[in-house]
């Protein structure tokens, strides 16, 4: 009987292939749509809260936590300013700090910025537990006294820079063709992705910002402008930030009460995953916003579904007449139009995997090269599931009006003229 | 012992102005089993409703109809609609074939309410209606003919003790009238199943030694205007 009533209902739909196939689209549309939010959704917010794990915390100018984050963790925004390397070399001997990296920003290529940082950021650091950064064949780290450059695997696929390449950096953070630096960097090494922001960052030694041309250095509160060939005092230098991982979450408490509350010289930004928490429970409208829109299209498409089965209604009542007549019960005519509606919106919410999956790499490409994060097309979300069996259950509740309108179908009325 | 049992069944209509008029007021009717009769009945006559109420298909508002031991009165609807799979085979003028189906499938469909598909049950029917050339075409792609052909084998499918057959040559060309009534009247009887036709046309009627005028045993029909004339 089951087998029967599924070969009623296909036929049914292949008799109306257009608006069933309409119909599905629309379903898979829809399905498609709200995987693809709370997908997006989970891996931007693993990626901005969870993912910077190798660092506890990040020192930088008075300011903004958020900002210090954002500029020094993910590469994006402006600096809040510098502190002075005197700072970073107090925090960096502290025994309770495991790792101490600084960063100096201030150019970029061709919209990449560049970092300053040292050795230790390839040697120590981990990205991800026990995972360090590594070259791809053929490259090697920088040599901390040359000018030389090791590129994030974006860097390298957007810019076309290889091992052995040359660039000249370009003055400040957004890119202008007439603020081209004279200094000219080889690039010795493309870093394998990471799927972090790392990957967007041309790193180069910290000396090489400090005499890059044009640039001043304020350590000590006046201007000092390095000179070739001659050593750069420490009391000059000055760093955008220092990356940091503590020995014990009891340091970050502890450097937070010294550094925040009690300091007025600099911010301690920790630790950082609760900081973007917080900036991700302030933009939680966006994700809500964006959640109300795929559920009005699971809606609208709920809709569609409804008066497609409704609207082939007149002409079916002749057959579920015959179908009566030849021994059918209603609940069979009514189930077979619930298992209809059903079944479209079932097959709109399997196919929706693919229209999520579409979204999802239309979406990978501008997060990648604005943010560095890379989605996972095939990344798990429970609403992978819950869409389509919502979607057919969805389906099952609309096919309730019409599978009604069925099951009063008048058999005599319906079957021939009466004589 | 008889296939059919009608006693004091009455069925009556709302006219659109609020009056109650009689359609259908037998007060006796009785077929035997493997019998072959035909019913004379004009247009509004009630000779489909008469069909509609043994087959279950319209609720009587009193009196009872018997198939064989089963009530159909008596019984609910989703049980009136077993009964109907199960015993009765039902031809129509317009053939009701399910355009969306081949011919095999129209007959199994047949089959699906009622005992149970049995593919090779249906292709021995096809073949009985000659139509095993033709058993994956649909509705449109056969004749008229064709089409109640396959009507006539979907009737048989599920070995029925009663056929009723609602003028079911109605919409055929002279030819095919004869030998599509012919073919109902020879499965019915190789099959042991009863067939109550009922037509309006004189030279159907004629074909049937058992035959009777609708006004003899409906009290609510007009005397017959048959092709004919009354009979």
């Amino acid at each position: 009987m089951i087998l029967g009533l599924l070969k009623i209902v296909g036929r049914s739909l292949r008799q109306h292939v257009l608006s069933t196939v309409v119909t599905v689209l629309s379903a898979a549309l829809a399905a498609g749509l709200v995987m693809a939010v709370f997908s997006i959704k989970q891996q931007t917010h693993a990626a901005f809260v969870g993912g910077p794990a190798g660092f506890d915390a990040v020192l930088g100018a008075r300011g903004s936590q958020l900002q210090l984050i954002l500029n020094s963790v993910f590469h994006l925004e402006t600096s809040p300013g510098n502190i002075p390397w005197e700072m970073y070399r107090e925090i960096a001997e502290d025994s309770r700090v495991e790792l101490a990296i600084p960063y100096a920003v201030g150019d970029n290529y061709q919209g990449y910025r560049l970092v300053g940082t040292t050795e230790e950021l390839f040697t120590r650091f981990e990205y991800r537990k026990g995972v360090r950064f590594e070259c791809t064949e053929g490259g090697r780290f920088f040599d901390p006294a040359l000018r030389e450059a090791v590129i994030g695997s974006v860097v390298a696929e957007k810019t076309g820079l290889r091992v052995g390449s040359t660039l000249n950096p370009y003055h400040g953070l957004v890119y202008d063709p007439k603020m081209k630096h004279a200094e000219k960097y080889v690039v010795t090494g493309v870093l394998k992705p990471t799927n972090s922001p790392s990957d967007r960052v041309i790193w180069i030694p910290i000396e090489g910002i400090f005499r890059m041309g044009g640039h001043v250095l304020r350590g000590t509160g006046t201007e000092f402008k390095p000179e070739a060939g001659s050593e750069i005092p420490d009391e000059h230098k000055e760093v955008s930030a220092v990356m940091l991982k503590f020995r014990s979450p009891m340091a970050g408490f502890q450097f937070d009460q010294m550094i925040n509350r009690q300091g007025k010289a600099a911010t301690l930004a920790w630790p950082i995953s609760k900081v973007m928490a917080e900036y991700f429970d302030k933009m939680g409208w966006v994700d809500r916003v964006l959640a109300l829109v795929a559920y009005l299209v699971v809606l609208v498409s709920a809709g569609s579904i409804l008066a497609s089965i409704y609207n082939s209604m007149n002409e079916r009542r002749r057959d579920f007449a015959i179908l009566r007549a030849l021994g059918a019960k209603r609940r069979v005519i009514f189930t077979t139009i619930v298992t209809e509606a059903a079944l479209i919106a079932g097959l709109g919410g399997i196919l929706g995997w693919v229209v999520q999956m579409g979204i999802l790499a239309g979406a990978a490409v501008v997060i990648r090269d604005q943010t560095g994060v890379v989605l996972e097309l095939t990344q798990w979300h429970p609403a992978l599931a819950i869409a389509p069996a919502g979607m057919l259950v969805l389906g099952a509740i609309v096919g309730i009006v019409p599978a009604f309108n069925a099951y009063r179908t008048d058999v005599a009325e319906n079957l021939s003229p009466v004589s | 012992m008889p296939v059919l049992q009608i006693r004091d069944l009455k069925k009556s209509y709302t006219a659109p102005d609020g009056t109650e008029s009689a359609v259908v007021d037998v007060p006796k009717f009785d077929l035997e089993s493997g019998a072959q009769a035909a019913l004379a009945g004009g247009s509004g006559s009630g000779k489909t409703t008469l069909l509609n109420l043994i087959a279950g298909i319209l609720r009587a508002d009193s009196g009872s109809i018997r198939i064989g031991d089963a009530s159909m009165t008596e019984v609910s609807e989703p049980a009136r609609d077993s009964l109907r799979a199960r015993e009765i085979g039902y031809v129509f003028q317009t053939f009701n074939l399910l355009q969306g189906f081949t011919a095999r499938e129209n007959i199994e469909l047949g089959m699906m309410f009622g005992r149970g598909v049995d593919r090779a049950h249906a292709a021995h029917l096809i073949g009985r209606v000659g139509l095993t050339d033709r058993a994956d075409y649909r509705p449109r792609q056969l004749s008229v003919g064709q089409q109640q052909r396959v009507a006539i084998a979907r009737a048989l499918a599920n070995k029925p003790r009663l056929v009723l057959a609602d003028e079911p040559t109605g919409n055929l060309d002279p030819q095919n009238a004869r030998e599509c009534l012919a073919l109902i009247r020879e499965v019915c009887r190789e099959s042991g199943a009863a067939l109550l036709l009922v037509s309006h046309d004189t030279g159907i009627l004629d074909s049937f030694p058992l035959r009777f005028q609708l006004s003899d045993i409906n009290r609510a029909a007009q005397p017959a205007a048959t092709t004919g004339g009354p009979r």
